[in-house]
């Protein structure tokens, strides 16, 4: 089945003023091509969680979001540390976010559980010192 | 209940008066971490909080909260207030604290 959109966005790290835009934009997009309220709603979670994460701990990246008649797949692609425990970092309540990024209300360690819980399939990739990939699909 | 009977009580300044107020409000929501109310924040919600930040207007967005209610006299400065308005999410500032906040709007629905 062809891809009905493909979308690319860039992600700088440490610019937690933008972070969030691409979320907003698939929202967006997502809502005048029709998708149900709840779907829009687990995909905008997943993304910014992920956006977030890529901005925290990365060093930027790139999100390709494609829509097809039957999902919408997510992947972000980071130039990052990688993940040295994958399992350790998708327990809830886990997180190595560095003070400032407490201050702002996140580093709470629901980053990745809550990408997991609002996606319907989760696949990590990570290099340690190279970056991680996640990528994300949510039926329709 | 709409947003703009929030407006009507004289504990609540609003602070994006060109937001409109016809939203309805169907439940209270009070978190201050942002990473919990991403996940939790009920769609159609009032979401009282003392974080004022960038990143509470984009969670605001994609939860679909129907206004922010800032508890503590916390606010919001200009280009923030800009930015909610662009966004379209209503937000008011009370002396009051979250608690006693979300009780009051509770007690007007």
């Amino acid at each position: 089945m062809p891809n009905l959109m493909e979308l690319k966005y860039q992600v700088s790290n440490e610019d937690f003023t933008r972070a969030g835009e691409a979320s907003s934009d698939v929202k967006k997009k997502l809502k005048q091509l029709g998708v149900s309220p709840d779907v829009i709603r687990r995909v905008a979670i997943a993304l910014y969680e992920g956006e977030i994460n890529m901005v925290i701990h990365a060093y930027g990246g790139e999100i390709t979001v494609t829509i097809s008649e039957e999902r919408i797949t997510m992947t972000l692609a980071d130039r990052g540390p990688g993940i040295p425990d994958i399992d350790k970092a998708m327990q809830a309540g886990f997180s190595t976010a560095p003070d400032n990024v407490r201050n702002l209300g996140f580093g709470a360690g629901m980053g990745l559980p809550n990408m997991k819980k609002n996606s319907d399939t989760i696949d990590i990739s990570t290099e340690i010192g190279v970056g991680t990939t996640v990528v994300m699909t949510i039926n329709l | 209940m709409k947003v703009s009977d929030i407006s009507k009580d004289g504990n609540f300044t609003l602070l994006t008066p060109t937001v409109s107020l016809d939203k309805d409000v169907d439940k209270l929501f009070c978190c201050d971490l942002l990473s919990i109310a991403m996940g939790k924040a009920p769609s159609g919600s009032c979401w009282v909080t003392v974080m004022s930040n960038v990143n509470t207007l984009a969670v605001a967005t994609l939860t679909d909260v129907s206004c922010i209610v800032l508890a503590e006299g916390v606010t919001m400065d200009d280009t923030l207030k800009a930015k909610a308005a662009s966004e379209d999410v209503a937000v008011f500032t009370t002396e009051l604290p979250i608690y006693d906040a979300a009780k009051l709007i509770d007690s007007l629905r």
